[in-house]
């Protein structure tokens, strides 16, 4: 079983969390200019980085979604923290 | 090639069997290929093979940076159906079902296809009416495929947990008595040997670090041993994929997750079909050597190292008990993972991407072994002609940024 640190509750089960999407990938807008290759770009493609990735994931239990920095080689966690927006 | 028959069985007893020839040449890269396919899983090796057969095409090359069949091909369950929901699916499906039915001839190497049928079991009513769904699309798109009744799956898998307080009660489910199991290294190795024979190179222990363009155009690889030339290269490297293809620029719809299978000790025959059940997503069959192969869904974290995690191990086993309560006393000999490239549509991506001269066949995520006849088939095709084949087209990248997406997770509820 593998911990993740959510960064409100600490330690927790694996079980608990739930990948989002890879990190840095803002929504393009505004929606009226945004061609269909870029909605897919968005919506779809992505790097499936092999080893150091930067994250987007949910703490399920409590709600947060959270930025984690890990290995997805050796399953090392680098780090997690809040989202900018989440800071305050 | 060393013709394979019971009489040469029998002569090379005489040599204490030390005089088989390897069956596919050790060959070491040249300096230039009409066509480079980066990857030796089933699917690279397949292309190979129908681009020399079919296409003529044998100034080739297979890449592999370990062993050929190392990958997800000598990793998996070993799974073969053709019970999709959408046509474009069973179209694609259904060829390499029957170009499996007919394999261990063409290539003169027994990959023990075994059409054992497979039962899709369902506990509610629910369940039963989307089995139901499911089996007049197959039938629809012409493909054997039928309802069962309770009584018929208990007869069928006697063993199946129906006491009456079984959590998972049998109620039927959907029938394919053409799908089955095969051997997965034999698939590989009966491949190579084939498409060596005709002059494809296969090479182990190669590894392509950089894909080389130039104005638009593939001109070769560089690998641990050395620069290639090409124009053409077919990539079929399953979870790698997306990491050779960031070399030209392109991103593609793949996440990697890993998937796990485990083996059991060998007993005598007990299970004499391959059975998954809706209610655990817990699946199994019985190999020849008596073991118990069975598996589930994916593990729940990105990865790209070829091992498995505890969560989905134990729901994996408590499933298989759930269903066979009598396995419980049997002891897990092994268990592995292997990392497999899943698409958000659950459907393959087949087609040209980035620059002139290449194509990619991958994202076959967690049920690429039974489609490997034809993914190889069909790279093959677009190498030789730079065209989709009327099978392969659905299935380009180009279907996300037209919204055509052919959903088989919602469609066909199966995950592999
Ligand atoms: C546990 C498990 C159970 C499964 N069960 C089933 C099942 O029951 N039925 C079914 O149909 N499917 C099943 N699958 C899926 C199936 O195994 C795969 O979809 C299929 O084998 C993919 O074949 P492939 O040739 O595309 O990839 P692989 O066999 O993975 O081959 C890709 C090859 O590319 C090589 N490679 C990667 N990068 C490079 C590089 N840079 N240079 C050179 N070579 C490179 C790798 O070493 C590898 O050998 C299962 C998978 C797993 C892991
Ligand atoms: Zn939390």
């Amino acid at each position: 079983m593998q911990h993740f640190p959510c960064p409100f509750c600490g330690v927790r089960d694996e079980t608990e969390f739930h990948f989002v999407v890879e990190a840095g990938k803002p929504r393009p807008e505004p929606a009226k200019d945004v061609s269909d290759d870029q909605w897919a770009t968005y919506l779809h493609l992505g790097k499936a980085h092999r080893g150091k990735a930067k994250e987007i994931w949910l703490h399920q239990t409590c709600g947060l979604y959270f930025l984690m920095n890990r290995n997805t080689v050796t399953r090392e966690i680098i780090s997690s923290e809040y989202l900018p927006e989440a800071e305050e | 090639m060393q013709e394979y028959s019971a009489l040469s069985l029998f002569k090379n007893a005489f040599t204490s069997h030390k005089k088989w020839q390897p069956a596919w040449r050790k060959a070491t890269p040249k300096k230039v290929y009409d066509a480079i396919i980066i990857g030796g899983g089933g699917h690279g090796l397949a292309t190979g093979y129908y681009l020399a057969k079919n296409h003529g095409i044998k100034n080739v090359a297979v890449l592999e940076r370990g062993w050929i069949g190392g990958g997800n091909t000598g990793r998996n369950t070993t799974v073969i159906r053709s019970n999709y929901f959408y046509p474009e699916s069973v179209a694609l499906y259904d060829l390499a079902l029957r170009l499996y039915e007919g394999l261990s001839k063409e290539l003169n190497y027994n990959v023990m296809l075994s059409q054992r049928g497979m039962l899709i079991g369902a506990h509610t009513p629910m369940q039963m009416e989307i089995c139901q769904r499911i089996a007049n699309a197959m039938q629809l798109n012409g493909v054997d495929g039928e309802l069962m009744g309770a009584e018929e799956a208990r007869e069928r898998v006697p063993l199946y947990n129906s006491n009456e307080d079984a959590r998972y009660e049998l109620m039927g489910g959907i029938w394919q008595g053409r799908a089955g199991v095969a051997r997965h290294d034999a698939v590989a190795w009966g491949y190579a040997r084939a498409a060596s024979d005709m002059g494809v190179d296969i090479v182990e222990g190669c590894e392509v670090y950089d894909i080389i363009m130039k104005n638009g155009r593939i001109t070769g690889v560089e690998t641990n041993l050395g620069s290639i030339q090409t124009e053409n290269i077919g990539i079929a490297a399953a979870g790698a994929t997306p990491s050779l293809t960031q070399m030209v620029g392109v991103d593609l719809p793949i996440h990697t997750y890993a998937l796990q299978a485990f083996v059991s000790e060998p007993v005598k025959p007990c299970l004499d079909t391959v059975i998954l059940a809706l209610g655990t997503g817990t699946y199994v069959s019985q190999s020849d050597k008596g073991e118990l192969v069975f598996g589930g869904g994916l593990d729940r974290v990105p990865t790209h190292g070829q091992k498995g995690n505890l969560p989905v191990q134990e729901e994996v086993i408590s499933g298989l008990l759930e269903m066979f309560p009598a396995f419980g006393q049997l002891k897990l000999l092994r268990q592995w993972g292997g990392v497999v490239d899943v698409v958000p549509d659950s459907s393959p991506v087949i087609g040209p991407v980035g620059p002139d001269g290449l194509f990619i066949n991958c994202g076959w995520g967690t049920g690429g072994f039974k489609a490997i006849p034809a993914g190889g088939w069909l790279l093959a095709h677009l190498l030789a002609t730079g065209e989709h084949h009327e099978i392969s087209r659905p299935f380009d990248l180009c279907r996300f940024a037209e919204g055509r997406l052919i959903d088989e997770a919602a469609g066909s509820g199966i995950a592999h």
